[in-house]
């Protein structure tokens, strides 16, 4: 007995030895995840870094990565914080035979931070629907891209929602616009375009700041209540939207007024308010809920065999697909990257060019399991942005469910445009870049 | 054994005076600049000089400051994050607006405009002591950084409230900026801190620096002596602020490359430099380099050890390093109050007896 069990022992062993040799000397390509699973954010971090964890896994799982190269996941703990990001970053960017293939900073901090490096790095930097706006002009910034669309578009869409709901832009005269924001430089990142939304649309903008982290804002929430603004928008991440939530609930805030970027609009940010919070909307590019098969698929080849990163009933929720959809533009990149370069063993430098040649339409996402998920997007050489498009959703706190309230807007163009010009223009000078040729 | 001063005669007083008296402590100084400015150069990779060397450099810089107020002066300070936002902020207004001045140069700047400030705050220091001037440094702190976030002319009405350094160079070679060679960011703030480490012992042993000990030891005694209290602790003050600036500066151009005031300098800047402190060495050189190594270099290297040497979860890893870096304090405070400076002391005495202690 014991000899048998030796000898199946050794003869597994030996098998398993070219086996593993063989996986060693395998292509792999390094994706490299910055988590915050700790700190002031984490509530909001755990969920988006499950979400890109588990859609690279099940392609690992399902199709064997991506044309059959493997995918090797590389969590990283940033905390939300800038000094442990460069320490990930430097950690990451040369690890496995590909070096990091793309980058998903998932901070404004650390976006800013990796922008100049990126092109000396040559690694494409996804900072989805955050980061630098004025990085949607490809000419300047080749290496960064903000699709399927930024603060800026988002801010006019904001505007857009309101106007109809005046009934008409016109009526925006003379009303009263509250942003309550993250005293950082993500924060701060729509106060221009609603300044010059303001200027067009004749409507009064305060900006009230919240402090890092976010847990005490009494006297913002006192200054409403005093002001009265008409809307009130709000830039917040991590604690700062529960708590603004709840304290615009205990003012008696009607709630329908009261609109959310899409980082403030998961079930973490509402379900400590609820009831209160019923009828808080956020701006959105994605849909809620698990019922696609791409969702399907991550139970089946994931935590059906235990092996998901998170918890099998919060998958599906806003911030998890968010880190879903991300994963899966990064995947469609590199899918592009391949097809461009007729190579498997991509590295970032062909990733860039496959973002830029990214084309994920609708056909293409019912085939990936995502129908009418998201917005169809198409990158060029000059536009890093895409569509640009968002919508607005409702937290509805009897179901516990968001809900899509709108359709997808387009932006307010020749508010963000001159902006975007503007903003680039100046880092180009800063930096002495030189806008490239993208004819 | 080895470490003994016999048979090393002085015939002069130059020699009796000089900074390091004994042979073989000067032996190992120039052993550690050689092999700081000569071995590490030849072996530092790009992760080894961003994400350890230089904030461990800078980090030391800025305990040498907080060392010379706190450790030497006796003056509690909870402003550091702070003044290193000035002397950033100030480098980034300088090298925007004369770049042509050069960049060491501009540091020296930034370490005088933060000099001027720190002077500024450290008026009520005059009057109130011990716990309540923590406080009144800690206004400092939250003034500082409520001003840099406030006011667009220190961002130079950057939409974001970002600075970013812009690319300088250093006899021909690129200093900040992403394209600057690791090497020569490293070379840059080693001969700096090296330059400024020298002075600082230097000045803790000179009239200046016994001013601040009588201060530090017990003030009244200090003034009935002859030493003024004003002079002495706003001197300390000026000095320490000085060493902050130019920290601060460059930990914002060199390290970081781009900074928002509420994040990279807020107050838990201003604690982990006290704790650096605390846990070297208080009043003590070499104190300032070990407490910045320990707590720069400990957790890096308890996430690589968990995380690449066992694979444990990241979240974990993270919470373990919070964990133990906290034992680690307490029991360094326990078994060692003074210091980690004052181990290496201990171990010094013995090595003078051995092999025969008495």
């Amino acid at each position: 007995m014991k000899i048998r069990n030796l000898t199946k022992t050794l003869v597994a062993a030996l098998l398993a030895v070219p086996l593993v040799s063989g996986i060693a000397n395998a292509y792999e390509l390094t994706i490299p995840s910055f988590d915050y699973r700790t700190g002031p954010y984490a509530p909001n971090g755990i969920p988006f870094a499950n979400g890109y964890g588990d859609y690279m896994n099940m392609l690992n799982a399902r199709d064997g990565g991506i044309n059959g190269t493997k995918l090797k996941l590389l969590p990283c703990e940033t905390a939300y914080n800038t000094k442990r990001g460069v320490e990930c970053y430097e950690n990451v960017k040369n690890q496995g035979e590909s070096g990091a293939v793309a980058i998903q900073p998932l901070s404004t901090g650390i976006t800013y931070q990796l922008i100049p490096k990126a092109s000396v790095d040559e690694i494409p930097i996804f900072s989805m629907g955050y980061g630098r706006t004025s990085a949607a002009n490809g000419k300047i910034f080749p290496w960064v891209f903000n699709f399927p669309a930024t603060y800026w578009s988002q801010a006019t869409v904001f505007v857009q929602y309101i106007g109809e709901e005046e009934g008409g832009m016109d009526k925006l005269k003379g009303k009263k616009i509250a942003l309550v924001y993250h005293n950082s430089a993500y924060g701060k990142e729509p106060i221009r375009t609603l300044e010059s939304a303001a200027k067009k649309y004749g409507f009064e903008f305060m900006a009230l700041p919240v402090d890092h982290p976010g847990q005490e804002q009494k006297a913002t929430w006192l200054q409403i209540r005093k002001e009265r603004p008409d809307w009130v928008l709000m830039w917040g991440w991590g604690v700062m939207n529960q708590v603004a939530i709840k304290e615009a609930a205990s003012i008696r805030y009607p709630m329908d007024h009261f609109i959310g970027v899409w980082w403030s609009g998961s079930e973490n940010d509402v379900l400590p308010a609820g009831e209160a919070a019923d009828g808080y909307l956020s701006g959105a590019f994605h849909k809620p809920g698990d019922d696609f098969p791409a969702h399907r698929d991550i139970k089946k080849y994931l935590y059906d065999k235990g092996k998901g990163l998170g918890e099998l009933d919060r998958i599906g929720e806003v911030l998890y697909n968010r880190g879903l959809v991300a994963a899966m533009w990064t995947s469609e990149a590199i899918r592009k990257a391949m097809e461009i370069h007729g190579t498997n063993e991509v590295t970032g430098k062909h990733v860039r060019d496959g973002f830029e040649a990214l084309d994920v339409d609708e056909a293409r996402l019912s085939e990936l399991g995502l129908p009418d998920f998201t917005i169809p997007v198409k990158i060029t050489c000059e536009n890093h942005e895409g569509p640009g498009k968002a919508a607005l959703q409702q937290w509805d706190a009897k179901k516990k469910q968001w809900i899509f309230v709108t359709d997808f807007y387009e932006p307010l163009r020749d508010i963000t445009g001159p902006l975007i010009a503007e903003d680039s223009a100046q880092y180009a000078a800063e930096n002495n870049v030189t806008a490239r040729d993208c004819n | 054994m080895i470490y003994r001063e016999t048979g090393q005669f002085k015939d002069s007083y130059s020699d009796d005076q000089a900074l390091f008296p004994i042979a073989q402590d000067r032996y190992v100084i120039y052993a550690v600049l050689f092999v700081t400015f000569v071995v590490v150069p030849m072996l530092a990779n790009e992760y080894w000089v961003n994400a350890i060397l230089l904030p461990f450099l800078i980090y030391s810089l800025a305990a040498l400051g907080l060392n010379i107020l706190t450790g030497y002066c006796g003056q509690v300070s909870l402003g550091t994050g702070g003044f290193m936002a000035v002397g950033a902020f100030s480098v980034y207004k300088l090298m925007v607006a004369f770049p042509e001045l050069g960049f060491i140069p501009l540091v020296i700047i930034s370490g005088f405009i933060t000099a001027a400030v720190g002077t500024l705050f450290g008026l009520p220091s005059l009057r109130i002591k011990g716990f309540y001037l923590a406080v009144a440094t800690l206004a400092a702190q939250f003034f500082l950084v409520w001003l840099f976030n406030k006011v667009g002319w220190f961002v130079n009405y950057n939409a974001t409230g970002m600075i970013t350094s812009p690319p300088m160079t250093l006899f021909g070679v690129l200093i900040t900026g992403p394209q600057a060679p690791p090497v020569a960011k490293y070379l840059l703030c080693a001969t700096i801190v090296a330059i400024f480490a020298l002075a600082a012992k230097n000045l803790a042993r000179g009239r200046l620096g016994r001013n601040w000990m009588a201060i530090r030891d017990m003030d009244i005694a200090a003034e009935l002596i002859g030493v003024r209290p004003l002079m002495a602790k706003l001197s300390a003050f000026a000095v320490s602020s000085f060493y902050i600036g130019m920290a601060g500066a460059l930990y914002f151009a060199v390290w970081l490359g781009s900074a928002e005031p509420t994040e990279a300098f807020d107050i838990n800047q201003s604690f982990l430099v006290l704790f650096m402190i605390i846990i070297g060495g208080l009043g003590s050189v070499l104190g300032s380099f070990l407490g910045a190594a320990f707590l720069v270099i400990m957790p890096i290297l308890l996430k690589n050890i968990m995380v690449d040497g066992f694979g444990t979860n990241t979240a974990l890893a993270a919470h373990i390093e919070i964990m133990t870096i906290g034992v680690l304090i307490i029991a360094f405070l326990i078994v060692e109050p003074h210091g980690l400076a004052r181990l290496w002391r201990i171990a010094k005495e013995k090595m003078r007896l051995w092999p025969f202690p008495y």
